[in-house]
């Protein structure tokens, strides 16, 4: 039960400091924000390394591999994606020179 | 590995994930709070590799490595317009890989030798449910957005029913796994119903709403992530996951309030009217002013202050660079140009943003609702390129149309409005709209990329 607690402290209080940050970031960055946020979600890569990891039959690590799988593309392409917009913000305009 | 020492460079990753998503803050800020991030996900991943439980190192890393391949691949080879779609698989992936681990999860309270807790069976029932509505909504958004199936509503009689049996199911199903000693069968038969009310809930949902359902289904991946968290009673997948799963719904809200709808008539299709084309043919009839590309040019010319609107249609025709060119060649002339973006212009949060800033636009000159509607009073020209409903005045003036009370970018306070548009088709929302009719808007019938080099090439010449 106390983990219970624990972790369900931990998920309220996350909650609330990510309502308190996102609010903060404007409009124009509302697609990176997305992409970058969902490859943090691609966390479950900690769990996915974990289940096929883990010394147990094969189910269990043919389940893990494809949760790898899909938790790397997640993290990768997110992560990688949201680099390439945000440099294109990076860019002066031409009009400014 | 001492399980301390991880679990704090686990605090270590959840830190540096809450700082890189303030860093996105501001634009500038923003690369380096994505780094951070990035640097997180590293450090927990490398934590977890190190960790001594670890065997069978070699498929997973074949598997790393072609994860690692196919994202990369995604995320370099992307065209910019088709960023929606990407996210959306992006976002389908995230709940899959927490359908899969919670399944594992399972597993091995089967093979404990205390008795499963209670708590963590139903968390896994969560990441089951949540995470397969999030895969199979994932795939139905993208299959719309890359039109592989049509993006209009697709309905049928009694789909509200046919929903709420499912969740009843799901409901019951995950009230027996709870109960019986082999829960691995009960879990599966719990995806596979949440994968039909994943299939079933994204379907009748029509293209212009899309950004709605891809915020919602940004805030799902993350919420299956915590919850696969709350399984494996690990601290970062339910920081992590629950900073995703708020910012997804503080998007969602955002798309929400812009279209003056509630998030339940959205993914319902709710108040879709669609009138036949012949009245609606019927009601711009003759009253239409359309103009050549010639005939327009001279205006911006004229002009002190030109707003450009973009709407779904520039990124349709790819339209983004030659408008960023027109800007340009304007502002070279002294003439002020600004962007005015609608939150719900195009098909996902932000999406002209970052077709603009692609385009070298930078962001100073892309403002918000508020700020382009203080300003279109002293507007000469407003040139909407491809947006329809987000400048429809109906919704200010009628209080029976369907879109009555979303805010619009009221570019009929300008005193020209030129429209780009390819016909006189209705909008996402299936009403005509008066602006197109309204005696200061000139439309110019065509492909936007074409009528704006159009546009570019008399003003050169003149």
């Amino acid at each position: 039960m106390d983990t219970l607690i624990t972790g369900l402290t931990i998920f309220v209080l996350a909650l609330f400091a990510g309502f308190e940050i996102i609010t903060k970031v404007p409009p124009t960055l509302h697609t990176p924000l997305m992409s970058g946020a969902n490859a943090i979600s691609g966390i479950t890569i900690v769990g996915a390394l974990l289940a096929a990891g883990s010394e147990r039959d094969g189910i269990s690590s043919w389940l893990g591999l494809a949760a790898i799988l899909f938790a790397t593309v997640n993290v990768v392409g997110g992560f990688l994606v949201t680099h390439r917009m945000l440099s294109m913000f990076q860019r002066k305009s031409r009009t400014d020179s | 590995m001492n399980s301390a020492l991880i679990n704090l460079g686990y605090l270590g990753a959840s830190a540096l994930f809450v700082a890189g998503l303030k860093g996105l803050a501001h634009p500038r800020s923003a690369p380096r709070g994505n780094l951070m991030g990035a640097t997180g996900m590293l450090i927990a991943v490398a934590l977890t590799l190190l960790d001594r439980r670890m065997v069978n190192f070699h498929a997973i890393a074949v598997t790393l490595a072609i994860g690692t391949a196919i994202g990369a691949t995604l995320a370099l080879k992307i065209q910019m317009t088709a960023m929606p779609q990407l996210v959306a698989v992006l976002n389908g992936l995230g709940g899959g890989a927490s359908v899969f681990v919670a399944s594992v999860g399972l597993l091995e309270f089967r093979d404990a030798t205390v008795p499963a807790l209670n708590h963590f069976t139903v968390a896994a029932v969560a990441s089951g449910v949540i995470g397969a509505v999030t895969f199979w909504g994932s795939l139905v958004a993208f299959a719309k957005l890359q039109e592989l199936i049509t993006d209009n509503a697709i309905r049928f009689p009694g789909q509200q029913l046919v929903n709420l049996a499912l969740v009843a199911a799901v409901g019951a199903l995950g009230l027996w796994l709870w109960l019986v000693p082999e829960p691995h069968a009960a879990y599966w038969l719990v995806v596979t119903v949440s994968s039909i009310l994943g299939l079933l809930l994204v379907l009748p949902v029509g293209g212009a709403d899309m950004p709605v359902v891809i915020a919602l289904l940004n805030s799902c991946s993350g919420l299956a992530a915590a919850a696969t968290g709350f399984v494996l009673n690990n601290n970062v997948l339910i920081i992590a996951g629950s900073l995703v799963g708020a910012s997804g719904l503080i998007l969602t809200q955002i798309m929400c309030r812009a279209m003056n709808r509630s998030l339940i008539d959205v993914m319902t299709g709710g108040t879709q009217a669609t009138p036949g084309n012949g009245r609606t043919e019927d009601i711009y009839r003759g009253r239409v002013k359309a103009a050549s590309p010639e005939e327009v040019a001279p205006l911006f010319d004229a002009a002190r202050r030109v707003v450009i609107v973009p709407g779904f249609g520039m990124a349709v025709s790819q339209a983004q660079h030659i408008v960023a060119q027109l800007a340009e060649l304007l502002r070279g002339r002294g003439i002020e140009v600004e962007f005015a973006v609608h939150p719900v212009a195009g098909r996902m949060p932000g999406h002209m943003n970052v077709l603009l800033a692609e385009a070298n636009v930078s962001y100073d000159q892309l403002k918000d609702l508020e700020e382009s509607n203080a300003s279109f009073n002293r507007t000469d020209v407003a040139l909407v390129i491809g947006a329809n409903d987000v400048v429809n005045p109906a919704a200010r003036t009628d209080p029976a149309s369907p879109i009555a009370g979303m805010p619009i970018l009221d570019v009929d306070k300008a005193a020209t409005v030129v429209v780009v548009k390819r016909s006189l088709s209705p909008g996402f929302a299936g009403i005509p709209n008066p602006l197109f009719v309204d005696s200061k808007t000139i439309m110019l019938f065509g492909d936007a990329r074409e009528m704006v080099q159009a546009i570019i090439k008399v003003l050169k010449e003149a």
